[in-house]
């Protein structure tokens, strides 16, 4: 759950991947104020792509309330050609087609509602390309 | 020249057939097939909605424009089915891509016309020199009543297109509406499905709007029905637009390219319009192109298209219509999955 | 910096505890532990707990449980590091006492699971909020990424990252206070409903309520109280990144390492010098992997291992004895404390029908989140 400002503050990486490049070449999409490796502050602002790889994978069959509805669903931790790493739902994808190494491509959805009266939730998702 | 800069379709992958509902129902699937011209339709995804198709499509457009989005001066997005009874879709839309914050921004309603209206208000704001570029987005997630004729069509998907003055890919040549008070089908606040007027929404409604703007469109161009190659017209259901389209003196092989609705569906405000941009998926330079849309309540919009060269660069920069439609990773559902993906059950609140 | 024994130790059952509260449950393993250690009152008290503010709406811990103890007035805190929130209260208990600013220190872990409905909810706060748990990861599916990772790698099987769950299952038969003290086999283990694929429900700790708690004093005062008493002689904490994506290795749990290190280093011991070891056994991979970072065995072979019998009686090393998370319970805040509790009963002959035999070095090894945290002692039996 995200309540509104919560959310309205993490919109440019979710709704844009917006993500930073340090100086040691470590490409943060979290919001980061220094490098995890060298602790140097400079960083280029980038965009990501929105393609990459799954590194790893699961199918969850047992999740928490707001996620419910969808079970079951995979979720991956992806390298983006850029080099983050996203930990991110896969969506519109069988999953016989899920596999270490498979190419994957970002995609705008909503990803939870905040029951019935509250906000919808949108940020991305990945879907396994050929 | 002003007219279409890019333009872009997105459809989900997920299907139902038309027999699985009728089989559903006890209704005769053949009567749907054959009668309606339905064989089946595209529901989207347990997490798509009007927003997340209209950013699809709108991505899609882009790619074909080639713009800086921060160039883009206004963003209509034309639905039915905005997420929020109060809260814009289009500000998702523009922060997503991109786009603004200096843009106009506004949704639109109009039954299933939001979407050419959006295109029709995008278009005259680049034609008034207010703005260099502007996007219209028709794009819906309808809903019919479980065992409601409307089931069998009511789909999802939309398009976008971006209008502009330079790289112009297909010129508007002219524009004509045609609205009057009627109400055929309707939606009150708070209900979760429409109504309609049965048999009162064929002749009164669709064909009188579609007819009376068809005939004043090709009144205002001084052209004829053989000077177009492409037409196309709000599908409400596979037999109306081809009787209409008959009626205004076209012929069926003017009317196959944009006829997608017997693998589509109704996409609502996203209907004659994502006909369009299968027809711009094909269509080659100095081709004319006849459109006029349909909205409930009840009105309709008039485009003459005419194609230029630019077309050519643009058509294989994102995916074409008919190959999301005809996709190898189509999932059909079947009646108890498409009820939960479309939350026609009632699910515990958490 | 003065040397700490462990003097006395409490703990509640581990299970479903339908009839006791969060400070039911701590009163009770806190009262025991200070009659065991026969002590009549405390100096400081460290009490922790992952979540009590959402899994009981009860936060402010320190000063809820000094007053049900009895103790109203001692410095009281409540510590929190997820799921290495017991074993953390257990190294600033220590501190405290290793720095002479208290004498006699109440550490103590509780948890209560069973009074919320969305528990998933909860264990995911452990996680990143923004960038994993936004995006529908559950602590189970973080350590399902982490297990097909390895299996990827390493070519484990689903079948022996079984044997986890039945070694630990079958030693917690012997443990009076564990929360399912009975024997699965494989069939079970493999026909258990999927939880986030290739993990199973029996690859999971359950859901646990209960509490545990020790008394430490420092090593030269503990004759004074009891004859039982153990000398924690290595600690070790290290903190890893939050997010499982930003682990480099994503078969690995580096802040296990990092920590354990310390801690062997303190001790002046090698992996080889340890008897025993209780080790976080959230998941079925999670005591692979840990079993790997903390020296026991070569990186990608302790599946191969502890399928082997390498893990329990017998064997290289005895992990779990207790029953571990899986089938002693994971009560995630008391967990920490209840592993200082098995060493503390190994190492001084209390152990009963699962006492590893001449125990005399043990290790704890208490995790946050996937790796995020953790915690490691080393104890000496007296």
């Amino acid at each position: 759950m995200a309540n509104s400002q919560r959310y309205t503050r993490e919109i440019p990486h979710r709704y844009r991947l917006e993500a930073q490049k340090f100086p040691s070449g470590f490409v943060s999409l979290s919001r980061r104020y220094c490098d995890p490796i060298s602790g140097k502050k400079e960083f280029e602002k980038i965009n990501l792509k929105g393609t990459g790889k799954i590194l790893t994978y699961t199918i969850i069959h047992v999740t928490s309330d707001q996620f419910k509805l969808l079970t079951p669903y995979a979720v991956a931790i992806i390298e983006t050609d850029e080099g983050a790493r996203v930990t991110a739902m896969i969506t519109d994808t069988k999953f016989e087609d899920l596999k270490i190494g498979a190419r994957v491509e970002f995609v705008f959805r909503k990803i939870m509602e905040e029951g019935a009266s509250g906000i919808i939730n949108y940020g991305y998702k990945a879907k396994v390309v050929e | 020249m002003i007219g279409i800069v890019g333009f872009g379709a997105y459809v989900p992958i997920y299907r139902i057939k038309s027999s699985t509902i009728a089989n559903q129902w006890g209704d005769d699937p053949a009567s749907i097939e054959k009668g309606l011209m339905l064989l089946e339709k595209t529901v989207p995804g347990p997490d798509e909605d009007t927003i997340t198709i209209a950013i699809a499509a709108a991505k899609n457009a882009l790619k074909r424009a080639r713009i800086d989005p921060q160039k883009i001066g206004a963003v209509y997005i034309g639905s039915e089915s905005h997420p929020y009874a109060v809260k814009p879709s289009g500000t998702v839309l523009i922060d997503a891509l991109g786009i603004g914050p200096h843009v106009h921004v506004a949704d639109f309603e109009f039954a299933c016309k939001a979407g050419s209206e959006a295109m029709f208000v995008a278009y005259s704001h680049v034609k008034s020199g207010n703005m260099d570029y502007a996007m219209g987005i028709g794009a819906d997630t309808s809903q019919g009543a479980p065992g409601d004729a409307l089931e069998y069509s009511a789909s999802a998907g939309g398009s976008a297109f971006i209008f502009g003055r330079e790289n112009v890919v297909a010129e508007v040549l002219y524009t004509h509406s045609f609205t009057t008070d009627t109400a055929d089908f309707w939606r009150r606040e708070y209900q979760m499905y429409p109504r309609h007027g049965g048999r009162f929404t064929g002749e009164p409604a669709y064909f009188k709007h579609i007819l009376g703007c068809g005939r004043a469109l090709l009144e205002k161009s001084g052209m004829k029905p053989e000077d177009f190659q492409y037409a196309v017209f709000h599908m409400p259901n596979g037999r109306f637009p081809l009787k209409a389209g008959k009626e205004l003196g076209f012929k069926q092989e003017q009317m196959n390219e944009g006829w997608i609705v017997n693998i589509m569906g109704n996409t609502y405000s996203g209907s004659s319009i994502t006909g369009l941009t299968a027809i711009l998926d094909v269509a080659k330079p100095g081709d004319k192109i006849f459109m006029v849309s349909f909205g409930s309540g009840a009105g309709s919009d008039g485009f003459i298209f005419q194609v230029t060269d630019k077309i050519l660069e643009v058509q294989n920069l994102a995916p074409k219509t008919r190959e999301m439609l005809n996709t190898p990773h189509k999932v059909y559902l079947d009646y108890g999955k498409y009820v939960a993906y479309r939350k026609k059950i009632h699910f515990n609140e958490y | 910096m003065r040397e700490v024994a462990i003097i006395g130790v409490g703990m509640t059952k581990f299970g479903e505890l339908w009839d006791q509260s969060i400070r039911d449950m701590f009163a009770e393993a806190g009262l025991k532990a200070i009659e065991n250690a026969k002590v009549d009152k405390i100096d400081a008290l460290y009490v922790g707990a992952m979540s009590s503010g959402l899994y009981a709406y009860q936060e402010h811990l320190g000063s809820l449980m000094a007053d049900y103890l009895g103790q109203v007035g001692v410095p009281a805190v409540r510590v929190e590091s997820a799921c290495a929130s017991g074993g953390q209260a257990v190294r600033l208990g220590f501190m405290d006492v290793a720095s002479g600013m208290h004498d006699i220190v109440l550490v103590g872990g509780v948890e209560k699971m069973w009074d919320v409905e969305d528990g998933t909810f909860v264990l995911a706060t452990a996680a990143d909020q923004e960038y994993e748990v936004y995006n529908g990861v559950t602590f189970p599916g973080l350590y399902a990424m982490i297990a097909r990772a390895y299996m990827d790698r390493y070519g484990l099987t689903r079948e022996e990252l079984a044997q986890v769950p039945i070694k630990n299952h079958k030693h917690a038969v012997n443990n009076p206070n564990a929360q399912y003290p009975f024997e699965i086999d494989l069939k079970q283990v493999l026909n258990s409903s999927m939880v986030a694929d290739p993990l199973r429900l029996l690859d999971c700790s359950p859901i646990t309520d209960g509490a545990a708690c020790l008394i430490l004093c420092p090593l030269d005062r503990a004759k004074e109280f009891t004859d039982k008493y153990v000398k924690i002689r290595g600690v070790g904490v290290a903190s890893g990144p939050i997010a499982l994506h930003d682990h480099k290795d994503l078969t690995r749990l580096e802040a296990v390492h990092l920590a354990a290190q310390r801690a062997y280093q303190m001790a002046g011991v090698s992996p080889n010098d340890i008897d025993f070891a209780e080790v976080h056994d959230c998941f079925s991979i999670a005591e692979i992997v840990v079993a790997e970072e903390l020296g026991f065995f070569e990186y990608g072979t302790a599946g191969k291992a502890i399928a082997e019998g390498q893990a329990t009686y017998g064997g290289k090393v005895v992990i779990n004895s207790s029953g571990g998370l899986k089938a002693k319970g994971h009560p995630v805040g008391a967990t920490g404390v209840a592993q200082l509790i098995e060493a503390y009963l190994q190492l001084t002959n209390q152990a009963g029908k699962r006492q590893v035999p001449n125990a005399r070095l043990g290790l704890t090894q208490n995790m946050g989140g996937s790796g995020g945290s953790c915690v490691i002692h080393i104890l000496e039996g007296m």
